[in-house]
């Protein structure tokens, strides 16, 4: 096969030989290649990137399935490291971890991945209507945008100036353009085209970083409300199979008020990605009213797909990431698994030979993740905007203890911690995150927004739900021994008012059409209705009315249920109005 | 390609053979070794470098010396596919077992398979009925979808298989499955269990078996389920077959493959499982699925015994955060004299709600089944509360519920090896039982739905 993408340009017509082979790791000798250095593997000319240098010898892994390859075939270097092609083309596209895009290689292969093919990340003949916006003359730095595509009929992508180029503009046209074609040229004869190639393991250069102020609003009431997240911020969920991990990010994929989503499938189930693929086109986003298609970009590099190749795929999708905040998005960008992602790096250190840490893993993985998680932000692009780049991290911890490495290893550097609970999935509490063992520590920063644009009470509503989950934590302990029977009434009414919070505010279904997604209003006004349910519970039970009969007002039923149905913010003032006459009326009647 | 006899072992180490000063040999190249007495044994290729390579004998390295004759075979693992393979049984390396002759080949086809593009995929959405009332209406299996399940020594976890391969159909079709079963290390008593069942129901002559058991080599075991789907893979997307793919015992399989592990001294991950074992089981549980343009599919039911009933150990573990569910066996109920003993709690399928409801099974489906699953939770809890204090302490809802978790077990789970309840006789009786709860306290139905199938709230 022809090598397009690590063009000829560069090339350093360096060749050396295969020495050994053992899986995804390959020992070369005579090329002279740099560390993360792409070359060339074998008669196929397989795609793998230098990782360690031993005197002759240089060690790369292969993203490629190694099979039949003998020693003695030649290896090419590049002189490129691994990169991503930057450029109108991204959005809806699905790629594998090297950027290959999934419908390319099908159409090359079939249905069934094989090898010795490369594939452009960016569609390099398609024309896309330029629009300049900087004109002759202007002096730009790197990072300035110079023009405008409308890629999708959400998202304008902006055209920038490389980080590293500036000076002043000799000429710019506006025009269809492709993305390899020259729409602007510098005075010292830089040629600036649309699309721009990155290291995808360097982060992308920004002014400033900034503390984040702004929550990401997922629509998830357990999330927003309890354990809010920031816009550039980072979280991590853990949790046992089955628990909701992959759920849960396909919520926030679908739901959050990100502008832009890089989904990062890595490691994980086939059926998933496909699901994605199916759904997303056909999803409305609740942000914009346009398909969620239009604003996301996927990474799938399945379990069975190579490993070399997931351990890049998180590299490949932040620098994608990057590259849209620069351009002042808010991106959100979920991967599931960032476990798969570490094992990636356990067997590919494993082969080395490395002195293993932790459970096998290399002494390296906390950095590397610190190194990853920090590329989250929000910053002060290279042309003055704000952008961002949140991210949201699946664990599994084998066994779902999260007493191993990369658990620990994430909590240590998000400020989000989501714990999903398998004793929750079990009884179909979902989302199944641990209530008591979650936690955010972003409120501080968010409580203005929330004052702002919510409600001037709302970091107090919180902390009274809250509290009354944990208080009904402790009475549940000694409901376990004595039966609720056995509580005095306020105690009761504790427990099903803190019964209310879980089955009608912290439970939602994540596959309900309606429920799936709830306002932040919508949230606050649900928290208050439980909390006047509350006082005028404890008012009429003062008044004599039984605490069952309390409990059992069709109204409040009916308040409940009603989540289910279109435009339900609306309809609660009324439900509860009539909830609050119903339960004065139990006490009327003792 | 070079045929070459190499005589230059250095070291046999387990079931591994070293050997150096070699012609350039191919990563996962097959290796035949011949041994003094003339006999022969093969193998393939771990690790290859100029001076030194790694061989893996599938046979095991019993009564190899250093003086065995080495020969490179110049190619990966194949397996001889073509639809001769239908109604045969093979051994645990793809060698005729049945006496009959070698397999004519259509295509030789490698055996650790590509992936599928995911992009390629198409998601799977048909229900099968398998006639078991707590799959078919609580974890439903769906075609083309990979569902384990998760038992232990001792549980009949052999007869609910065979039971689900004879019974497994798409509704209103008669389109019927072949079955393509693989055994890793099961003892010739159970083989000959799983293959006199299938002789008796004539499901034989339209199976594939690959067998290796207790007594053959344990390193065969790695291969023996990826000739298993190897040939699955040929039958459903050559031939557009519907294959059903038993295999059992993956716990064996995983236990080879930490042999393997030790012998090259890697370092061990949990319990001394290779670091790289969710990769490699990915490996076989992704090979299920459906696949655009492609008529046929491939189902698989793994089973796997859980070392200790543990569920948290690595093969369980590693299986569950790569299948779509799971079955659990419990050996509780297995105790207490239900068939099929399956606790419906821990069990899960995760595509279930893309195969049920109105225009599939039932318009009650999903909510008989939240309806029936969070009744017998709860009942299944109140039996630790009744053991401390009592059942005085309790109220009539939950008195209703305690019994119910009885009737459940005895009446919905419980049912006969041979007996295929339809979907609509599964949520029938569903109703039926859950007349012994208030309507009132049934809060996961809809009044509708109660109008509609309540047995006595019924309007006619
Ligand atoms: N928010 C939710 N609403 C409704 N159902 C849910 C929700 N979260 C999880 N589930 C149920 O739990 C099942 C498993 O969830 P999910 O696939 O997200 O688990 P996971 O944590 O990603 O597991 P794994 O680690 O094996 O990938 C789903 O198929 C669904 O049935
Ligand atoms: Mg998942």
């Amino acid at each position: 096969m022809e090598i397009k993408k690590y063009g000829s340009e560069k090339m350093s017509k360096n060749e050396g030989v295969i020495y050994r082979i053992s899986g995804p790791v390959v020992t070369a000798t005579g090329i002279e290649a740099r560390m993360y250095e792409v070359v060339r593997v074998g008669n196929e000319k397989l795609m793998g990137e230098v990782i360690e240098i031993h005197g002759d010898q240089s060690v790369i892994q292969v993203y490629e399935d190694t099979s039949g390859i003998r020693p003695g075939e030649p290896v090419l270097s590049t002189g490129q490291t691994l990169s991503v092609q930057l450029g109108p083309g991204l959005l809806t596209q699905i790629y594998d971890g090297i950027q290959r895009p999934l419908q390319t290689l099908e159409e090359v292969m079939g249905v069934f991945i094989t090898r010795g093919v490369d594939a452009d990340g960016l569609d390099l003949e398609k024309k896309w209507d330029f629009v300049a916006t900087a004109s002759k003359g202007d002096d730009v730095l790197g990072g300035q945008v110079i023009g405008t595509v409308q890629e999708t009929d959400t998202i304008t992508h902006k055209i920038m100036v490389p980080p590293k180029a500036s000076g002043k503009i000799k000429s710019i046209k506006s025009g269809d353009f492709n993305v390899t074609e020259t729409v602007c040229t510098l005075e010292d004869g830089t040629e600036i085209k649309m699309m721009q190639e990155w290291p995808v393991r360097h982060p992308r250069p920004f002014s400033q970083k900034y503390a984040p102020d702004t929550p990401l609003v997922t629509g998830m009431r357990i999330l927003d409300f309890l354990f809010p997240l920031a816009k550039g911020g980072a979280a991590g969920i853990p949790g046992p199979f089955g628990s909701g991990k992959t759920v849960t990010q396909q919520s926030l994929a679908k739901y959050s008020d990100a502008q832009l989503v890089v989904y990062i499938g890595c490691g994980e189930r086939g059926n998933e990605m496909t699901e994605v693929l199916d759904e997303f086109p056909h999803l409305i986003d609740p942000n914009t009213g346009k398909p969620l298609m239009n604003r996301t970009v996927m990474i799938a590099n399945t379990s069975n797909m190579p490993v070399a190749a997931r351990e890049a795929s998180v590299y490949t999708g932040i620098t994608i990431a990057e590259y849209f905040r620069d351009q002042g998005y808010d991106v959100a960008l979920m991967a599931d698994s960032t476990s798969r992602w570490a094992e990636a790096m356990r067997e590919i250190s494993s082969r080395l030979e490395e002195m293993p840490g932790e459970e096998g893993y290399p002494a390296y993985l906390s950095s590397r993740l610190a190194e990853f998680y920090e590329r989250a932000g929000r910053v002060e692009t290279l042309n003055g905007e704000d952008g961002s780049v949140t991210v949201i991290g699946a664990v599994s911890p084998p066994g779902g203890d999260i007493s191993e490495p990369v658990s620990q290893g994430t909590l240590r550097i998000v400020k989000v911690f989501w714990g999903l609970d398998a004793g929750l999935a079990r009884q179909r509490h979902f989302p199944a995150i641990n209530w008591l063992s979650s936690y955010s520590l972003y409120p501080q920063s968010l409580n203005q927004w929330f004052r702002d644009n919510i409600a001037s009470d709302f970091p107090e509503v919180r902390t009274q739900i809250s509290a009354l989950l944990k208080v009904e934590a402790e009475l549940q302990e000694i409901v376990q021994l004595v039966g609720s029977d056995a509580l005095p009434m306020d105690q009761q009414l504790t427990l099903e008012v803190a019964r209310m919070i879980r089955e009608y505010f912290l439970q939602q279904n994540g596959f309900d059409p309606i429920d799936a997604y709830s306002g932040v209003q919508q949230q606050y006004a649900m928290a208050q209705a439980i909390l006047t349910f509350q006082e005028e519970a404890k008012k009429a039970m003062a008044a004599g009315a039984r605490l069952q009969d309390v409990v059992n007002v069709q109204s409040r039923t009916e308040l409940m249920r009603a989540r289910f149905a279109e435009g339900y913010l609306d309809k609660i003032g009324g439900l509860v109005e009539a909830m609050v006459a119903e339960i004065a009326a139990t006490a009327e009647a003792n | 390609m070079t045929s070459k006899e190499y005589k230059t072992i250095t070291d046999i180490k387990g079931p591994l053979v070293f050997l150096e000063k070699t012609e350039p040999v191919a990563y996962g190249e097959i290796v035949s070794i011949r041994l003094s007495d003339g006999s022969e044994k093969n193998g393939q290729v771990l690790d290859t470098s100029d001076d030194m390579v790694v061989v893996q004998v599938f046979e095991g390295t019993e009564a190899i010396d250093r003086k065995a004759g080495v020969k490179f075979l110049g190619d990966v693992f194949k397996l001889p596919v073509s639809k001769g393979l239908i109604g045969r049984i093979l051994d645990g390396a793809g060698r005729p077992r049945d006496g009959g002759p070698e397999i004519i080949a259509d295509e030789n086809a490698d055996i650790i398979g590509a992936a599928i593009n995911p992009y390629s995929r198409q998601s799977p959405h048909d229900f099968i009925q398998t006639g078991v009332s707590a799959i078919d209406c609580c974890t439903t299996l769906v075609r083309g979808q990979k569902l384990p399940i998760f038992s232990a020594s001792g549980l009949p976890h052999n007869d609910i298989a065979l039971q689900i391969a004879r019974q497994a159909k798409l509704r209103d079709s008669d389109e019927e499955f072949i079955v393509v079963f693989c055994a890793m290390g099961i003892t010739a008593e159970e083989y000959n269990f799983f293959r006199s069942d299938l002789e008796r129901t004539g499901a034989l002559e339209n199976a594939a078996l690959f067998v290796n058991l207790a007594d053959d080599p344990a390193v065969e075991r790695l291969i023996t389920p990826r000739l298993a789907l190897t040939a699955a893979e040929y039958l459903a997307f050559e031939h557009d077959y519907h294959v059903l793919v038993i295999y059992t015992d993956m716990t064996n399989y995983c236990d080879s493959l930490r042999q393997i592990g030790a012998a090259r001294e890697e370092v061990p991950g949990r319990r001394g499982y290779p670091g790289y074992m969710y990769t490699d089981l990915a490996m076989l549980y992704e090979r299920a699925g459906i696949v655009k343009g492609k008529k046929g599919s491939i189902t698989q039911f793994p089973i796997l015994t859980m070392p200790g009933d543990d569920i948290t150990h690595p093969i369980p573990d590693l299986s569950g955060y790569i299948t779509e569910g799971q079955i659990v066996i419990s050996r509780e109920l297995h105790q207490a004299g239900i068939y099929p003993p399956i606790n419906v709690l821990p069990s899960l399928s995760r595509l279930m709600g893309s195969c049920i409801g109105e225009k599939t099974t039932r318009d009650d489906h999903k909510k008989v089944s939240d309806q029936m699953y969070a009744a017998y939770a709860q009942g299944r809890e109140l039996r630790g509360l009744v053991a401390i204090v009592g059942e005085d302490a309790l109220n009539e809802r939950d008195l209703q519920l305690l019994k119910f978790a009885d009737i459940f077990e005895d009446k919905f789970l419980r049912q006969d090896r041979d007996e295929d309840r339809t979907i609509d006789e599964t949520l029938n009786l569903c109703w039926e039982l859950m007349t012994n709860i208030d309507t009132k306290y049934l809060v996961r139905l809809d009044q509708e739905l109660i109008e509609k199938y309540h047995p006595e709230e019924k309007k006619a």
